[in-house]
């Protein structure tokens, strides 16, 4: 095995112990091909057995290991050490509280998601013995894109106006409801609207673009937020301008 | 086990300083106030132009000089970030599917600019400028 | 949470901003031109007063005057916000009547051509 040193700085915050979090430097031998989560492995292993962090798959399809690399949001298991000279800053997820070390408190992500109704809501409920819904596959890709979220949350560690105003429904939310808005078997459009079309919903975002530069999944979730921003100036005159409110 | 999760505070003045992804979209942003500035020129010259001849030809001779000339240049030189800015995003907002593909973006913003070239030749032929 | 309101203001940034994409660098050319001593011909009292006494010519002007506001406006709403400036109430008041007022100048201004 070719190894290398690699110094990281990890940022460490031990809730039970600590008022701050503060830096802690590593030296650990490395192999060419590793990646970041490689080296917190090897030194998890190795040399600091309370280091901790979350991972699963090691392949980009979890969405577990986001974190700060050198600043940037980033997927530990997806950050190759070729990439990086001299010594690594790694912190936890920006945008979030820390929990302990590079582990963040996801509670308000998760809460987002669920307030936008991640699920289809069809008009009618057929009984399963009707048969199933059937889809195109034009009406697939209409979607698909918006589909290929895996919940990492680089793109909330991106986004300045998460940052600054915390109430924001956020990138990966707004995104997911666009998902189900566009999907042909779903009709819960009007009820998905009341927490996407409000001022902390997609109004809140000012078109920065972060969230779609850091996704690892090509997911473009800025485009998606946009797409919202027209559809929902549409409703809006429809509702206020249409007798009936156009419906 | 106890816990105390800790909030890192972000700048609410200088977060943009911390990355040039973020400098990029202020200086897309700021755009704006050489626009509005414009825009209040523009209004300047109507208000002078419905006073009369003496008035509006003083406006023009007042915006005749070299200082005049750097500030309009700078007011272009935002114009045209804000146009390439606003071309090169238009189709996130406009996705055109043709059956099961999406027409690539790159068709989407080359015809905005097509249409930006000629309507800006268009209104220097009949302003006289050409 | 009730649904926003912002879509007014949005539409006009955006029905501004696509003008101002398309127009803006050549009208400041025209003005830039002026500048350097060699006003275009539109840019003639005679010229340009024809041509704002023509109706074309009203819906023209009042229309990029006033989107062009309405467009830095709500921009510079946000931006002032994204700069540090975090009442944002008070700035889209300010902003807003700036724009107004603005539209409702170019309208009095073009009444009088």
């Amino acid at each position: 095995m070719n190894a290398r040193m690699v110094e990281l700085d990890v940022l460490r915050y031990d809730p039970e112990a600590d008022n701050e979090p503060h830096f802690q430097r590593y030296v650990v031998p490395c192999a060419e091909e590793w990646v970041v989560l490689d080296a917190l492995n090897a030194i998890k292993e190795s040399i600091d057995p309370t280091l901790n962090y979350r991972w699963s798959c090691h392949m980009a399809v979890c969405g577990s290991c986001g974190m700060m690399i050198n600043g940037e949001p980033k997927l530990s298991c997806h950050a190759f050490l070729r990439d990086y000279d001299g010594v690594i800053r790694v912190e936890p997820l920006a945008n979030f509280p820390i929990e302990r070390d590079l582990i963040t408190v996801a509670d308000d992500f998760i809460d987002k998601l669920k307030r936008v109704k991640p699920y289809l809501i069809p008009a009618r409920n057929e009984p399963v013995p009707e048969g199933e819904y059937k889809q195109t596959p034009a009406q697939l890709m209409k979607y698909r894109q918006f589909s290929m979220c895996i919940n990492c949350m680089l793109c909330y560690a991106a986004c300045p106006e998460y940052a600054l105003q915390p109430m924001f429904l956020g990138p990966a939310a707004i995104a997911l409801a666009h998902r189900y808005n566009l999907d042909s078997r779903d009709s819960g459009r009007d009820e998905r609207q009341e927490v996407v079309a409000s001022n902390a919903g997609v109004w809140e975002c000012s078109f920065v673009g972060a969230c779609s530069e850091v996704c690892p999944k090509a997911v473009d979730p800025a485009a998606a937020l946009q797409q919202v921003k027209v559809a929902s100036t549409i409703d809006w005159f429809k509702e206020h301008l249409l007798p009936g409110g156009g419906k | 086990m106890s816990r105390k999760p800790f909030v890192r505070e972000v700048s609410k003045t200088g977060w943009y300083f911390k990355h040039a992804r973020y400098m990029r979209y202020m200086s897309r942003e700021i755009t704006c106030i050489f626009i509005g500035a414009f825009a209040l020129l523009m209004l300047c010259a109507l208000g002078r132009l419905s006073e009369g001849q003496a008035a509006y030809d003083s406006f023009l001779a007042a915006i005749e000089g070299p200082w005049s000339a750097l500030g309009l240049l700078i007011v272009l030189i935002f114009a045209v970030h804000n146009t390439t800015s606003w071309f090169n995003v238009t189709p996130k907002a406009m996705p055109v599917q043709i059956g099961e593909e999406f027409l690539p973006g790159k068709y989407i913003v080359a015809a905005h600019y097509a249409v930006w070239i000629v309507v800006s030749l268009a209104v220097l032929f009949f302003a006289g400028a050409v | 949470m009730a649904k926003s309101n912002k879509p007014i203001v949005w539409s006009l940034f955006a029905a501004g901003g696509t003008l101002a994409a398309f127009l803006a660098p050549v009208l400041v050319m025209l003005f830039l031109l002026a500048a350097l001593g060699h006003a275009p011909s539109l840019l003639h009292y005679s010229q340009l007063h024809a041509f704002a006494a023509h109706w074309f010519g009203k819906l023209f002007l009042l229309t990029v005057i006033a989107l062009f506001l309405w467009h830095a406006a709500h921009r510079l709403r946000v931006t002032l916000h994204d700069f540090g400036l975090r009442a944002d109430a008070s700035v889209a008041v300010v902003v807003y009547v700036v724009a107004a007022a603005g539209t409702l100048f170019s309208v009095l201004y073009m009444l009088r051509i």
